[in-house]
């Protein structure tokens, strides 16, 4: 009882709590990204003559990540 | 749905500076306090102008007439004062063109493919250059294409010249054929591969190019919007104590608007390079 006495309620969450889901959305193309460009870094490195080659591919890439990054933005305002 | 976190420590001091944390989400989320965080509806303005037709004017459809204004004085006084000898202008302009010619027709199409698409590329990306750079703008403060309808339309431009280059160039069935078939995958793939290059071809192209661009810019400006609405509320209506995070927020907003102008050239530059690599895509025949 003492125990109950003594907790405060420190922050409460009003509205969906899916919109937690949105936040977690972000994770996997942040991974995504973080892969995508140090292997392009690493690529560049070994072999800097190609760095145009690689860096064109890396943001076709990049583009195709950040989109579902962004899916989890559009939700969010999409489904409150 | 509440989600309560509960805790047992009942030091004063950690309970004041906790309860002053609570008070400025509370203040962040609620309506009752000063502070108004952007919301969805900065994007969807009222009606100015002609309300009620199909004409309708609104602040965005503003902001899209003066950067299509701007962009074509820009390229106006490029080409009349152009000499041989470049001067800062011109060489500015230059280097934008000449960049969307060789480091993305070129480097995607090869040289002699790229001639055709030069045009439709550069168009594309100096006018989603200058639909972005709309963001940060003080006064009009929101992108043009932050809006569906510019970078749907966009998207369809992108759609129709890429299936009219494969067209063009392999014949209806030898673009489908090209494009759902691809070859040197043993024939029972094909019916799970064939339904995934259609959705991929037909659909998911055209929808990502219009929504990542959409959704870039309406991240931008809600992120700018924060800061600055942020710095208003801390020096002018926070608590005494407080006025100090204004100064964060201000560089904050300073920092973001330095990164929305990285943002909408690196979203122009995606735009463009993935309609050329959709349009090589399709115009290249597979062996």
């Amino acid at each position: 009882m003492a125990l109950a006495e003594t907790t405060t309620v420190l922050a409460e969450v009003s509205g969906n709590i899916a919109t937690i889901g949105y936040g977690l959305a972000v994770l996997g193309p942040g991974i995504g990204l973080g892969i995508l460009i140090g292997k392009t870094v690493e690529g560049i490195a070994r072999q800097p003559e190609v760095a145009g080659q690689l860096r064109t591919t890396m943001f076709i890439g990049i583009g195709f990540v950040e989109v579902l990054g962004l899916l989890g933005l559009i939700t969010g305002f999409l489904f409150k | 749905m509440s989600a309560v976190t509960r805790s047992c420590g009942t030091a004063d001091d950690s309970e004041n500076a906790l309860s002053s944390l609570a008070m400025i989400v509370s203040r962040a989320t609620g309506d009752g306090g000063g502070f108004h965080a952007p919301t969805i509806g900065d994007i969807f303005p009222g009606p100015i102008l002609f309300d009620g037709t199909v004409f309708e004017i609104n602040r965005l459809q503003i902001v899209r007439f003066v950067a299509a204004a701007a962009l074509i004085v820009v390229f106006v006084i490029a080409a009349r004062r152009a000499t041989l000898v470049p001067g800062r202008f011109q060489n500015v302009v230059e280097m934008i063109l000449d960049f969307v010619r060789v480091n993305v027709a070129e480097e995607i199409l090869g040289k002699e493919k790229a001639s055709k698409f030069v045009a439709l590329l550069t168009t594309m990306f100096c006018a989603i250059l200058m639909f972005n750079l709309m963001g940060i703008v003080p006064g009009l403060n929101v992108a043009a294409t932050a809006l569906i309808g510019l970078p749907l339309m966009l998207a369809a431009w992108t759609y129709v010249s890429y299936l009219s280059a494969g067209v063009r160039e392999l014949g209806v069935g030898g673009f489908l054929k090209n494009s759902l078939f691809p070859p040197g995958v043993p024939p029972f793939l094909y019916v799970l591969l064939t339904p995934v290059e259609f959705l991929q071809v037909f659909i998911i192209r055209p929808a990502t190019l219009a929504l990542r661009l959409m959704a870039n810019m309406v991240s931008g400006h809600l992120m700018l919007a924060l800061c600055f609405s942020a710095t208003q509320y801390f020096l002018f209506e926070a608590a005494p104590a407080m006025k100090g995070f204004g100064a964060l927020t201000v560089v904050g907003a300073l920092i973001f608007t330095l990164f929305e102008v990285f943002v909408a050239t690196l979203q122009a530059y995606i735009f463009v390079i993935l309609t050329a690599v959709y349009i090589n895509l399709s115009i290249e025949k597979e062996h």
